[in-house]
């Protein structure tokens, strides 16, 4: 990972105006008297000694905005309070800008250091031309650089350093000599955040700019049939009435959009629309239908996943103690906190956008292709978003407020009600899941006879193979398992789907964990040694994906993450009155969780979470309190999801509008959260997903040691 | 009509059924306040009238009438207030949406109580969710500016 590249090696003082890398300088807009020297696309530094570190990431909550700069502080030496951070807006210049996956650090960790790294030897090398020194007798610390009696600030040798070449190869540095990473950095969005002056796509206003809303088709692949606006235009502030085609799966809503000069306004302008749909062929479904297809695709052999070994002996072996059940989970919202939003503006010059997106690349190019328009007459900055969990992957209303802009000839800020972002998500696909295993005469897990169905996210988009986007944590379960076999059976249905917190791993640990703490249970055995004994000590699977070298799974760190939560919950001993300790590890986006969940269950049968310890591996920490933040936060979005979240279709609708039935964890339902962050060596991994898979099974193996019930579906309330 | 928000009296001419949220909003231009559900269901909208905490969403201009509005703008513009220090030390924000209305039950809870117990703080903000989890940093945070005051 890291280029040993002496710096004298690389790094040529040329004039500005022979150098084909050298970026203009440009005035803050700010301030008159603070010239700011661009040092690379990432970099800016202010003759006031501010660093900027622009952001290319999507900050939806899990602190990227403060992590990434962390990265380019660091292998500058600048000082930690002298970082700004400025939002990227879309430029081929940062290389690809989606946010998905947990994997802004993972991704950005060596371009990152390596802007870092450029920045500070274009500092150093003015230094060195300024005082006719060696640039490798030069020291850097806290934004201060010196030689003997010289000093200079960063400030002062910004302008001099930006007529440099970015170096194309840089020195990064030893981790052992990190200062700024791996220590606690707060948020550098709080100051402004709490002075209520955050901008998120909701608080987005250009001159001129109009209020949209849409009233949607309740059932999915619905077409507007006949709209009579009369009403609605009278409305005090209604300006226009769009009807809106659905585009794909990138705009798969049919609707009517209300223009208006203020949100309220164009609220009532649709309260008083009247349109009649054709609703299309989904409104046979229901959720009872849909169930009732997956359970039956269970029981019949699906596409041959993975088939390790020969499972078919292990269970039918004589003397094999078999266990079979059945799980099954229910498509979720993500429902973020922020409503879906976009602005647009439609100008003759091209379309330019305002958007809390995880995708900004992808909303320019469907939004712009909407109107015809080329990637190049597209602009797009993007905001804060209040939440994301991949909902904001999708650029459905980028292309609403596009087409919007486009009919109204002015700015439109589109903005969805709750119960429009309730009833026209990407939801999590359900699945339904039936398991079988065999047990050897030790006790040891023998055999394991997957079968999944789901309507998937890869068959709504139509990209790639169908089981690719459900398989994932069981495709490549890591257990010393001999025998396994996993099928794959696509159901039908009408529901988009789209990746939620942790995608497919979201129901799969809840599935795999549970039934290994059945199968523990059978064997007479801890679950945790059940567990352990699965895992040999350094047995380590090398990824099939060659992008992905650098993170094969290792044994001995899903084990050590297992022992720290045994050692640290008080596994083994007695719990406290009345309560279960439940147990799941697993590894997801090339991290390692594992949790221990203390639950009680009320007489009515209501569970009461009260603490979950839950250790993480994600390599080396940048922001320890951050990952603690996005574990804490994990936990909490999969609590909602094992007690309380369920989406049904009725007549190829949702049933659900808003938190009063889709209900989140409240205050009062929180638990104690401990989260403990294994040091590592180990290049930074995933850490905003997950510690969601390993929360359901762990509460429902809690529940099963407090109650001696076993829960196989989600959420608890449907199981009971 | 008047409306005085942050001390400041405005004249606004919103009609009287549109709900404070879009007033603020949409008329004066403080986006601080968030709009979440529509239906009092999540406390993201939450401000303070007369040191109340109400749901702005779903409070219309003229219930409020004659009352003084106090919003996440409102508080201290150099971060002086105990909650936003608490809010700060604490590091409680992630995406950061419903923290202006998580502040504003806290600062309606501390009128009222100097020294919150659990419960008191359960029944408080039991009102305003938060999806990025962060109860339980909210609940240090309003401990620790209860303790400063």
């Amino acid at each position: 990972m890291i280029v040993k590249v002496n710096r004298r090696d690389f790094v040529k003082v040329v004039s500005a105006a022979g150098a084909g890398l050298v970026l203009g300088v440009r005035l803050d807009a700010q301030s008159t008297k603070n010239d700011t020297h661009p040092l690379g696309a990432f970099v800016d530094i202010g003759t006031d000694g501010f660093v900027t570190v622009y952001v290319s990431k999507s900050d939806m909550g899990q602190g990227v905005r403060t992590s990434l700069p962390m990265i380019v502080a660091e292998e500058m030496d600048a000082d930690w309070k002298m970082v700004r951070i400025r939002q990227a807006d879309l430029d081929k210049k940062y290389g690809r800008q989606g946010t998905g996956g947990s994997g802004s650090i993972r991704s950005m960790w060596t371009p990152l250091r390596q802007a870092g790294a450029s920045a500070r030897a274009m500092l150093v090398a003015a230094a060195a031309a300024k005082w006719g020194v060696d640039a490798k007798e030069i020291a850097v610390s806290k934004g201060v650089v010196s030689h003997g009696a010289h000093k200079a600030t960063f400030g002062e040798l910004a302008a001099d350093a930006a007529k440099l070449e970015v170096p194309k190869e840089v020195a990064l540095k030893d981790p052992s000599k990190f200062t700024i990473i791996g220590k606690k950095a707060n948020r550098l969005d709080n100051p402004d955040l709490l002075k209520g002056k955050s901008q998120y796509g909701i608080d987005v206003r250009v001159p001129g700019m109009l209020y949209a809303v849409v009233l949607h088709s309740p059932v999915f692949g619905g077409k507007v049939a006949s709209i009579d606006d009369s009403k609605a235009r009278q409305v005090k502030g209604v300006k226009h009435v769009v009807k809106l085609e659905p585009i794909g799966t990138d705009m798969p809503w049919a609707g009517v959009g209300v223009v208006a000069d203020s949100t309220w306004a164009a609220m009532k302008g649709r309260d008083a629309l009247v349109v009649t749909w054709d609703e299309g062929a989904a409104k046979d479904e229901s959720t009872e239908s849909f169930r009732k297809e997956m359970h039956e695709l269970v029981t019949k052999e699906g596409k041959r996943v993975r088939n390790d070994g020969d499972v078919d002996a292990a269970l039918a072996a004589s003397g094999a103690k078999k266990l079979e059940a059945t799980y099954e989970v229910p498509y979720l919202a993500h429902a973020t906190m922020e409503p879906m939003n976009a602005t647009a503006s439609v100008t003759k010059d091209g379309l330019e956008m305002w958007l809390p997106s995880q995708f900004p690349d992808w909303a320019a190019g469907s939004a712009g292709g909407a109107i015809g328009l080329k990637p190049e007459q597209v602009k797009v900055h993007v905001t804060l978003l209040g939440g994301g969990f991949g909902r904001r992957a999708f650029p459905d209303t980028a292309i609403q407020a596009t087409l919007l802009s486009k009919a109204a000839g002015a700015p439109v800020h589109v903005q969805w009600t709750r119960e429009d972002d309730m009833t026209h998500d990407y939801y999590r696909p359900a699945s339904v899941h039936r398991v079988a295993a065999a047990l050897d005469a030790d006790g040891k897990l023998h055999g394991w006879h997957h079968r999944m169905s789901s309507a998937g996210i890869n068959t709504y988009m139509g990209n790639g193979e169908p089981h690719d986007s459900e398989t994932g944590g069981i495709d490549d379960l890591g257990y010393a398992i001999p025998h396994l076999r996993l099928e794959y059976a696509p159901a039908k249905s009408a529901v988009p789907r789209g990746w939620w917190r942790s995608v497919e791993n979201s129901a799969n640990a809840f599935v795999v964990e549970s039934f290994m703490d059945e199968l523990a249970r059978a064997a007479g055995k801890d679950p945790i040694e059940f567990h352990l004994a699965l895992l040999p000590a350094g047995k380590v699977i090398e990824p099939s994906n060659a992008r992905m070298k650098d993170y094969a799974f290792k044994a001995d760190r899903l084990r050590r993450v297992i022992e720290t939560v045994r050692d640290k919950s008080g596994w083994g001993r007695a719990a406290p009155a009345g309560r279960g300790r439940g147990f799941a590890a697993w590894w997801s986006f090339v991290s390692y969780v594992a949790q221990v969940a203390e639950v009680s269950v009320g007489k009515d049968g209501t569970p009461r979470v009260h603490r979950i310890v839950t250790a993480i591996d994600c390599g080396i920490a940048v922001n320890p309190d951050g990952i603690a933040q996005q574990v804490e936060g994990a936990v909490v979005y999969g609590l909602s999801a094992a007690l309380k979240e369920a989406i049904t279709i009725k007549g190829g609708a949702v049933e659900q509008s808003n938190f009063h039935d889709f209900e989140l964890l409240r205050f009062d339902e929180m638990p104690v959260v401990e989260v403990h962050i294994i040091p590592s060596a180990e290049p930074p991994s995933g850490t905003g997903e997950p510690g969601l898979p390993p929360t359901a099974p762990a509460v429902a193996n809690a529940i099963f040691a407090a109650t001696g019930k076993r829960v196989r579906r989600l959420p608890f309330t449907a199981s009971s | 009509m008047k409306l005085t928000v942050n001390g400041k009296p405005h004249d606004v001419s919103s009609a009287s059924d549109t709900p404070l949220l879009w007033v603020l909003r949409d008329e004066l231009a403080m986006t601080g306040t968030k709009f979440g559900c529509g239906l009092g269901l999540c406390g993201s909208c939450t401000v303070l009238a007369d040191g109340d905490p109400i749901r702005s969403c779903s409070t219309s201009l003229a219930d409020v009438k004659g009352k003084k509005i106090i919003t996440i703008e409102g508080l201290s513009p150099t971060l002086a207030h105990p909650l936003q220090k608490a809010w700060i030390a604490e590091n409680v924000p992630q995406c950061g949406y419903c923290q202006a209305g998580q502040i504003m039950s806290a600062a309606g809870l501390l009128m009222k109580k100097k020294k919150p117990s659990d419960a008191d703080i359960d029944e408080a903000m039991n009102g305003n969710l938060c999806r990025c989890g962060t109860y339980q940093r909210i609940r240090r945070a309003i401990h620790r500016a209860a303790d400063e005051v």
